[in-house]
């Protein structure tokens, strides 16, 4: 985004102006539906259908929404999901990406590929024997048994990895020469270094996780540990019927978190997004 | 000497280990289990798991559930991921370049990324609805006959095509984004300079150097489409009459609502031989020029 391009300075203007139109009607066509969500969700039922520019705005069905099932539990259960599931895979992620950076063992490389292969094989897809081994540990319809899958982060370590093998050896060794063991060399020397890499991996990871549906879907049974997806989910296809303002306004509080932060932030999402996306 | 050498041992095994317990726990050892269990019959109330051998594989041959939802499966991906890459070209062209109200664009094409795609699929569900949907309005606007586009069997997953398109385009937007800016502005001044059109400086020049993002791309797209199936829930359960079931979705019904393990089991074997084989090419091919050193 700092090097605005260079191509429609050098490809003469006849093109730009139709290219210009395509671009914005894709825009439009794109950012329809999210619109007519909004529209819905923020006008009385009688209007849902009728998109007439007087209608007065109405908060109503946010707070019909909010009254008729335990949102505030199921913010609070995704809330307290994706801190658990951010701070084990922060812990886990950088003491392996440390190992895997920077020390020498038997066996390094292949337990390096076993990690890869959770890029491919994601717990997302192995649902009926993690659910037998959350049957088998007790802890169905718990919200540790939804994260504890993802805790151990393929793409955590290995985007770590990458970014612990840019710093300096001499930084290490200066520290090591000082006495410092090796947790604290990570902690004082490879931590601080790789700053923008965990804010990127941690909007990935809580934006992910936040969305997160089948696996929660599956295990939890109650109240107290389901997350807003699957709230959402219960409350929409049993509670309400067809009241879609109610529905949709429902569906725009679920996401609105990350919606704001995305349309205040926008500028880090779309880094961070990138930044984890290059390898 | 040594003994330092083995204290660099053991602490790279002890930094390694909480993180490969739990991968090992809850992907290596499920993924292993699965085939195991995929021999074995489902155990019923006191009666315990048996081998069957093969049974659960012969099973699945003479299911046409099953076949239909693999070529579902097919079908969804061959629907998705052509478009929506070509999409996310066109998209990160025109926001890396001088177009105005860039900020807004790119905001629209990335805010679906975001959603949930449980609220996508919501939002979509009432976009399709039958008479009160915005699509029926605006057929109903032009004179067109009212249709169920989820209801019917001829395009139930073309929906759920293009909702996957409008959820992941904007997403892969992002990484020939990343791409472009790497690009050096010398590239287009030279090919200007050679006479080249922009169309022809995009397919001669722009995108194979934007091939190894593409390839990312592919692979990504393939895993989700294979992935994810938490809008066919929202959307269509699967419905109408197995017409937009997908491979996971299936698995899912098969495992937790008729509890078939076993036969689950035998499922999921399938699907990890598909991402298996996309890992395999992956790694054995693509990696060669991707570089992980």
């Amino acid at each position: 985004m700092n090097r605005p391009e260079q191509a429609s300075e050098h490809f003469g203007r006849g093109g730009y102006l139709l290219e210009s139109a395509a671009a914005w009607l894709l825009g439009l066509l794109w950012i329809l539906p999210l619109a007519y969500a909004v529209w819905t969700a923020f006008h009385a039922p009688e209007f849902s259908t009728r998109l007439e520019l007087g209608a007065p705005l109405t908060l109503q069905n946010f707070a019909n929404a909010w009254n008729a099932a335990p949102f505030a539990r199921y913010f609070l259960n995704t809330f307290l999901l994706v801190s658990m599931i951010l701070a084990a895979q922060l812990v886990l992620s950088t003491l392996a990406a440390y190992s895997f950076a920077r020390f020498e063992f038997r066996g390094r490389d292949f337990m390096f590929f076993l990690v890869l292969l959770q890029l491919m094989v994601m717990p997302d897809v192995l649902i009926v024997e993690n659910y037998n081994t959350m049957n088998v540990l007790g802890l169905r319809d718990t919200l540790l048994a939804i994260g504890l899958p993802y805790f151990a982060s393929a793409f955590g370590i290995f985007l770590l990895r990458q970014t612990f093998k840019t710093v300096p050896r001499e930084l290490e060794e200066a520290a090591r020469v000082e006495g410092a063991s090796a947790l604290q060399v990570l902690l004082k020397v490879y931590v601080p270094l790789a700053k923008p890499v965990y804010l990127a991996y941690a909007l990935v990871s809580v934006s992910h996780h936040w969305n997160n549906f089948l696996w929660p879907l599956i295990i939890t049974n109650s109240v107290e540990s389901r997350p807003l997806t699957v709230g959402l989910q219960v409350f929409s296809s049993t509670d309400q019927g067809v009241d879609w303002s109610i529905i949709t306004a429902a569906t725009l509080m679920t996401s609105a978190p990350l919606l704001i932060g995305f349309l205040l932030f926008q500028r880090q999402f779309v880094q961070s997004f990138m930044r984890a996306g290059i390898r | 000497m040594n003994r330092i050498n083995l204290q660099h041992q053991v602490t790279g095994w002890l930094l390694l280990l909480p993180a490969m317990l739990l991968l090992l726990a809850f992907t290596h050892y499920p993924a292993v289990a699965t085939l195991w269990h995929s021999f074995f019959s489902t155990p019923k109330g006191s009666r315990p798991a048996s081998f069957v051998g093969i049974e659960n594989y012969q099973v699945m041959i003479d299911d046409p559930v099953f076949w239909q939802s693999l070529w579902n499966n097919l079908y969804f991906s061959l629907g998705t991921i052509p478009l929506s890459i070509a999409l996310a070209i066109a998209m990160a062209l025109w926001v890396n370049g001088r177009i105005a109200g860039r900020g807004f664009l790119r905001l629209s094409y990335f805010t679906p990324t975001v959603l949930p795609m449980i609220a996508v699929a919501n939002i979509w569900l009432f976009f399709y609805t039958p008479q009160y949907g915005l699509l029926e309005q605006i057929t109903g606007f032009f004179g067109l006959p009212s249709h169920n586009w989820l209801g019917s069997p001829s395009t139930a997953l073309g929906a759920l095509i293009l909702v996957a398109i409008w959820k992941e385009a904007g997403f892969f937007m992002i990484f020939y984004l990343a791409a472009l800016q790497q690009m050096s502005p010398v590239l287009a001044e030279a090919a200007a300079l050679e006479g080249a059109s922009r169309w022809q400086y995009f397919w001669r020049v722009l995108f194979p150097l934007l091939m190894p993002t593409t390839l990312f791309v592919l692979i990504n797209a393939l895993i989700n489409s294979f992935r994810l199936v938490d809008h066919i829930i929202v959307m269509t359960r699967g419905g109408p009459d197995n017409a937009s079931s997908l491979l996971l979705y299936y698995i899912y019904q098969v495992g937790f609502s008729y509890w078939d393990s076993a036969y689950a089991a035998a499922l999921t074997t399938v699907l990890l031989a598909v991402l298996g084989t996309t890992a395999f090419i992956k790694f054995r091919f693509l990696d060669r020029r991707t570089h992980y050193q």
